[in-house]
């Protein structure tokens, strides 16, 4: 069981969000949300440990702002 | 007693004494009057019906319901008429996603699942308690009132015959979603917010029709609900549609209505006739407890959404312990333990169901994205198909925390809490299964070894398995007895769960874990409070 890695390890950061940002480009509201979805998805089993995941919904569960 | 002298003359008149007295012939109650009846104890089962099940709707009795079945005597005519398949089609709006085929494992005499009629299985349940000469069934029984006490329960019965009252010296509450005896003890659910209203359809196919479980999310006749299609008999498919709480039963019964969904659903060409139509209503609920004082509550009383197998189950587990308990050779804390062994299988059966209805119907936006995303890649992709919840079977429910436990540290096969396992066998060459010659009379000790004599508590008979062929004992030639049982000694309750292992005969160890399974032990902490 791995640990979930929180350091740094973009090469590319800028590249990383404006790639996420054209994926989304002329999407609807519920359709940016499933496409959400599916790249949760697929990292999910990509990553593939139970432990790693779970650390990470707790992580991003926990980090949220109330909005404003 | 002398009418004219009874100072209660002008209450119900006439009075009655039963020691066991069951609440609704359905399938958590003949299941228990024909466990009881077979362990010798005499009961009697009162049911509002006339004696003719109204739920001709097919159940999907998993293996451990159907090998309780067979303990019981039924199995055979279940298995010769049960409907079985292990293909299915995943439907999402008007595509076909994918199409699975899961053969079942091999080496159990029982198919994973089997579907059969509900009014059948009741009928042969009847017909078995009537054979032996112990049940006494009444129809048209109503209870009015309940009052509990010390010694059991006392019922106030309206009957074709005239009204009157019955002392029962235990009272085994299995009288369905709406019973009675819940209402009168004002006990409350508690559950999920999920409940939904499913049509039920039986249809007549032709004979080629495939015999394979087709699942429809989204389907277009019915947009965000679901629909489900799968054989019931010989003849018969079962179409259900998920209709939602909000919708009006009555016109959703409407011939016309569910013919054009079908017509949508299986092409213009596919001749079809409608048989039956209802509704039922599922719920997501259940007692804080199902034991109080005398009174059990078994079955859909207890908890909604164990389904029939849910039902058999609980009979299953409670019959021992109440004919030990009658014989005297317990005492009533072994009763107690039906709380802390049936609460927490309830509350997984409704957390599995709770599962399934968030990606069947969801609710939230949340819910629906994560459920629509699943079926967008499972067309393509493996890992997204085992996302797919299209409803799941029920796995044999461990009894996981039993106070009537003997923890073991071993960590592979059958722990303690789980139904004996079953596996091919031969006796004198002859092949059979290994569960046919559990026949859940007493306790028994599986021993792993030659046959010899052991120095074992009353009550607990040996049963030797061994790896070569051996006189008076069973042969386990596959090796899969040994395997899924995982010790060499194994003490199972009269309901064939796994009490004890041992690594080899230790009579002291034995005769502990035997008085711990029959409630010797404090069972003091509760499943769950309230």
């Amino acid at each position: 069981m791995g640990k979930l890695d929180t350091r740094p390890r973009l090469t590319d950061p800028d590249a990383l969000l404006a790639a996420l940002l054209a994926a989304h480009a002329g999407l609807d509201e519920a359709e940016s949300r499933r496409l959400d979805a599916r790249l949760v998805l697929i990292l999910a089993n990509h990553i593939g440990d139970a432990a790693v995941l779970q650390a990470a919904i707790a992580l991003a569960r926990g980090t949220g702002l109330p909005d404003r | 007693m002398n009418g004219l002298l009874d100072p209660r003359q002008a209450a119900p008149s006439r009075a009655g004494q039963e020691q066991v007295a069951i609440l609704g012939a359905g399938l958590a109650g003949l299941t228990l009057a024909l466990d009881l009846a077979r362990r010798g104890m005499a009961s009697a089962v009162l049911d509002e019906g006339d004696g003719v099940s109204r739920h001709s709707h097919a159940v999907c009795f998993t293996r451990q319901s159907l090998e309780i079945f067979c303990r019981l005597g039924v199995g055979d005519r279940m298995l010769a008429k049960g409907i079985t398949w292990h293909k299915g089609r995943v439907f999402f709006r008007d595509r076909e996603l994918f199409r699975h085929d899961l053969p079942p494992e091999s080496g159990h005499e029982c198919p994973t699942f089997l579907a059969l009629r509900q009014d059948h299985v009741a009928a042969w349940l009847v017909e078995a308690c009537k054979a032996t000469g112990r049940v006494a069934l009444r129809w048209k029984h109503r209870v009015t009132a309940v009052a509990p006490g010390p010694g059991g329960a006392t019922l106030t019965i309206a009957a074709p015959g005239g009204g009157h009252v019955l002392e029962a010296g235990w009272l085994l509450a299995c009288d369905g979603a709406h019973s009675r005896v819940q209402a009168a003890l004002a006990l409350p659910f508690a559950g999920c917010a999920f409940r939904d209203r499913i049509l039920t359809a039986d249809v007549a196919l032709p004979a080629d029709f495939p015999t394979e479980r087709w699942f429809w999310f989204d389907p277009p006749f019915s947009p965000g609900r679901a629909a489900l299609l799968r054989r019931q008999s010989e003849d018969l498919w079962q179409f259900e549609v998920r209709l939602g709480w909000d919708v009006d039963p009555a016109a959703e019964q409407a011939p016309d209505r569910v013919t054009a969904r079908l017509r949508n659903l299986l092409g213009p060409a596919l001749p079809f006739r409608l048989e039956r139509v209802g509704v039922r209503e599922i719920r997501c609920r259940r007692l804080a407890r199902f034991v109080h004082g005398r009174i059990l509550f078994l079955g859909d009383s207890a908890h909604q959404l164990g389904g029939g197998n849910g039902a058999v189950q609980d009979a299953d587990s409670l019959g021992w312990k109440l004919a030990a308990v009658l014989r005297g050779e317990a005492g009533e804390t072994l009763i107690a333990s039906h709380d802390a062994e049936r609460v927490p299988v309830a509350e997984e059966a409704m957390l599995a169901a709770s599962r399934s209805a968030d990606f069947i119907v969801p609710e939230t936006l949340a819910a629906r994205a994560y459920r629509d995303a699943v079926l967008e890649l499972a067309e393509r992709f493996a890992f997204a198909r085992t996302l797919v919840d299209t409803g799941r079977l029920p796995r044999p429910a461990v009894l996981e925390g039993s106070p009537l436990n003997t923890p073991d540290g071993l960590d592979h096969g059958a722990r303690p809490g789980t139904p004996a396992p079953d596996a091919p066998v031969e006796q004198e060459g002859e092949p059979g299964w290994l569960l046919r010659h559990l026949d859940g009379a007493g306790f028994r000790l599986l021993v792993f070894g030659p046959p010899r004599p052991l120095d074992l508590p009353a009550g607990v008979a040996p049963l030797f398995v061994t790896a070569v062929p051996m006189r008076g004992a069973l042969f386990d030639h596959s090796g899969l007895a040994a395997a899924r049982f995982g010790a060499a000694v194994v003490l199972l309750r009269p309901d064939r769960h796994v009490a004890a292992r041992f690594a080899d005969i230790d009579a002291a160890a034995i005769a502990a874990a035997h008085a711990r399974a029959l409630g010797a032990r404090a069972l003091g902490a509760r499943a769950l409070g309230g």
